[in-house]
């Protein structure tokens, strides 16, 4: 059997190549896709968890953030869609109106 | 009894016509403020007539509690008794005549309304001081006849002189009743109640030795003197009042000669248990009274302008009362301040309107021989002129002999005193013809056709040659003369005094008060049980001399003035830098100027303003909101608006909370 540090690294790494995509790329797609990455590799602690410990739980919020996740996909990719059609730009950096 | 009215009606009218006055014509506002008035006087006299024929004695009012801090308790409480009644007949009445008088002089000036509110508001602060029966509502009174003042005397507030006229007046008095103020304070402390019923009481239990001692009552009275001297014009405070002539005639007359520059003198018979217990304060109280009389006497001598010699003929008579006070001859002081009140009031209404017919001038020097132009100013100021020079017969002349033989028999008295009070009687006469003869005798020495050149003061004209004043003005001036020449009557034989007795008991018929007064008043049951025969033989002697003195005094004046007037030039020019010391009133107000105003503006200018002020105050300010900014400003670059660095600093943030954890889960 695998053992469970092995899972766990796995998911560190998952993890930490979301967080680095998101924090360089600069394409809205790539980000959101880095905020998937970033979810999936914590339902992948989470499963191995469940596995090793025989518990549900686990299981079960995986389930939840699965759901999250496809709510968030179908907001975020909204979002994405009217802010290309209002400023014909996937950029990060241009997309500052807000700003000051 | 609802007391309370007489000072609320005035205060009515002032609300009346102070918000909605801009609006009425002058008739509605002259009808409000005379109605409001009257009304007032009206009550005044039917409490009086209730009080004279054997009401109950005195009448108190109390309409509510003010304060309640423990036992402490001040109430809204009013009370009539003979010292009151007295006051407040005085305000009503003489303050009712000189609203009528206004009504026509005012007629031409602007922000008539404004002068009426101006004057109920005083009315009401006025009977709020004279009818209150604690301290603390008698010093709402006190600062209120002070605001109402600096509102009248700066009523012609264009004119720079006037409005500094009104901040002196303000600041001076203010200086005298930081003393009362304290005073106050003592009193709460020592006596635990401003309630004059409740202190009196207690102050009179009190003996020398107890834990109260006399130098507590001693330290009170002075600082009480201290106010009265501001708000009653004595020496050192007197300053303000030949200043405040800058105010409208009528307003000097009400204000500063017939009603509020007495509540000094008010206040401390008022007082009189506690000064009567303190027999230094007493002393110092007949000293400054009377080295006011003189003072202001001799300076009254040189003024030209007429209502300077009154106004310190004012300050001159306010000495005597303060004399009289100050030899615990409480009567005799208020004795004379209810007949200066209609003489010194009618002496300046005359004056008014003497200004009024010239055309504003107020230069003695540019009147003379008025007396044919308009009789009835003259003969209304001759009866006067005799009441305060204390010619027989007339009303100054009781009161002032009594203020006299007091001085002198009194045994808080003197014969300094009695003699000062004799060579001020003396003066008073002198330069009381003087100003009438100036006036009022010889040729018209103005200019006959004035156009509209005057305009220096109050602006009155249209007129070439001088006219005697409308009826409205001379009605309050014959009525004021008639109680010239009669009011003195109740106080012959003592009736005045026996009358206020139960308030001010006369220190003869008090002896614990002079057994408490110290180990010199030893002597005085024997002078107590002199033969009354004896004294009053001593007292016609001495009533004899001041006659003498005011006759002389009136002959050297008609001598100066009538007969050789070209002497008092020459006597003037013999006289050199005497004269011209007396001139300028002793240079007092140069000496105040150089000894305490300028260095307290240079030192406020540079410590207090540039100094704590600008340094310091507004330094820390300036400092604290430019380190603010500052600090702002360097946080502000965090906020760039560039999603993926907000998302780094969250990153960041996390991994420092993981490696905190981490480490504290390896310990």
């Amino acid at each position: 059997m695998v053992p469970l540090s092995w899972y766990l690294l796995l998911s560190a790494f998952l993890f930490a190549s979301g967080v680095a995509g998101f924090l360089i790329r600069r394409n809205i797609i790539t980000i959101f896709m880095s905020i998937e990455l970033m979810l999936n590799g914590v339902n992948l602690a989470f499963i191995a968890f469940a596995t090793v410990r025989h518990s549900l739980n686990g299981n079960v919020f995986v389930f939840f953030v699965m759901v999250v996740a496809a709510a968030e996909a179908a907001v975020g990719l909204a979002i994405i869609i009217a802010v290309y059609r209002t400023r014909e730009t996937l950029n990060v950096d241009r997309v500052n109106l807000l700003k000051l | 009894m609802t007391l309370w009215l007489i000072p609320l009606l005035p205060l009515a009218g002032a609300a009346i016509n102070g918000l909605f006055g801009r609006r009425f014509s002058r008739k509605l506002v002259a009808t409000v403020a005379l109605a409001f008035t009257a009304a007032s006087f009206l009550w005044a006299l039917v409490i009086a007539s209730r009080f004279l024929s054997g009401g109950q004695v005195p009448i108190a009012d109390h309409v509510a509690t003010w304060l309640q801090i423990g036992d402490f308790r001040i109430e809204y409480g009013f009370l009539v008794d003979q010292l009151s009644m007295v006051m407040m007949l005085v305000v009503t009445g003489v303050g009712f005549l000189i609203h009528i008088y206004s009504v026509a002089y005012m007629e031409h000036e602007g922000g008539y309304y404004r002068y009426f509110s101006y004057l109920n508001l005083f009315m009401f602060f006025m009977l709020t001081l004279v009818l209150a029966n604690n301290y603390l509502l008698m010093f709402v009174g006190w600062e209120g006849v002070g605001l109402a003042s600096y509102l009248l005397i700066g009523f012609f507030f264009r004119r720079d002189s006037a409005a500094d006229a009104g901040k002196k007046a303000f600041i001076t008095n203010r200086i005298g009743d930081f003393g009362f103020l304290i005073a106050l304070f003592l009193l709460v402390k020592n006596f635990g109640t401003l309630q004059f019923a409740d202190l009196f009481d207690k102050v009179a239990k009190y003996s020398p030795g107890a834990e109260v001692g006399v130098g507590v009552l001693t330290a009170i009275a002075l600082l009480m003197l201290m106010g009265a001297t501001g708000k009653s014009a004595q020496i050192p405070l007197y300053v303000w009042l030949p200043d405040a002539m800058e105010g409208p005639t009528p307003v000097s007359a009400l204000i500063h000669a017939a009603t509020m520059v007495t509540a000094g003198v008010y206040m401390i018979c008022r007082s009189n248990a506690i000064f009567s217990r303190a027999p230094i304060a007493l002393t110092v109280v007949a000293i400054i009274g009377t080295l006011t009389a003189f003072f202001a006497a001799t300076i009254g001598i040189t003024q030209t302008d007429i209502k300077r010699v009154l106004a310190y003929s004012t300050v001159s008579q306010l000495g005597y009362m303060f004399m009289a006070a100050g030899v615990a001859a409480y009567s005799a002081a208020i004795f004379h301040l209810m007949t200066h009140a209609f003489f010194k009031g009618l002496l300046f209404l005359g004056a008014g309107s003497v200004i009024h017919g010239v055309g504003g001038e107020q230069d003695m020097r540019k009147m003379g021989g008025l007396k044919k132009y308009m009789p009835w100013t003259f003969w209304t100021m001759f009866a006067a002129t005799c009441a305060i020079s204390g010619i027989p017969f007339f009303a100054g002349f009781y009161s002032k002999d009594e203020i006299l033989w007091q001085a002198y028999s009194s045994p808080h008295g003197s014969w300094i005193f009695w003699l000062v009070g004799v060579i001020t009687a003396y003066m008073t006469s002198f330069y009381m013809f003087r100003l009438l003869f100036m006036t009022f005798t010889g040729e018209y020495r103005g200019a006959i056709e004035p156009a509209h050149g005057h305009g220096a003061h109050d602006d009155h004209g249209h007129h070439g040659t001088p006219h005697e004043s409308p009826w409205m003005m001379l009605g309050p001036l014959v009525i004021l003369g008639i109680l010239s020449v009669v009011g003195g009557y109740v106080g012959v034989g003592h009736r005045f005094e026996n009358f206020l007795a139960p308030v001010t008991p006369s220190v003869l018929s008090e002896p614990q008060t002079a057994a408490l007064a110290a180990p010199e008043s030893a002597a005085l049951p024997a002078q107590q049980s002199e033969p009354a025969s004896e004294n009053s033989g001593l007292e016609d002697e001495l009533m004899a001399i001041s006659i003498l003195c005011a006759f002389s005094g009136l002959g050297l004046a008609w001598f100066l003035y009538v007969k050789r007037r070209d002497l008092p030039d020459k006597i003037a020019d013999s006289l050199g830098g005497l004269y011209t010391t007396v001139l300028n009133k002793y240079y007092v107000d140069q000496i105040y100027g150089a000894a305490i105003i300028r260095p307290l503006i240079n030192g406020s200018r540079a410590i207090l303003w540039r100094g704590i002020d600008a340094g310091a105050i507004d330094g820390t300010l300036n400092a604290s909101a430019k380190g603010a900014q500052e600090t702002g400003g360097a946080f502000r670059r965090l906020q760039s608006g560039n999603i993926r660095s907000y998302a780094g600093w969250v990153a960041a943030g996390a991994a420092v909370v993981v490696i905190y954890m981490v480490w504290m889960g390896t310990r």
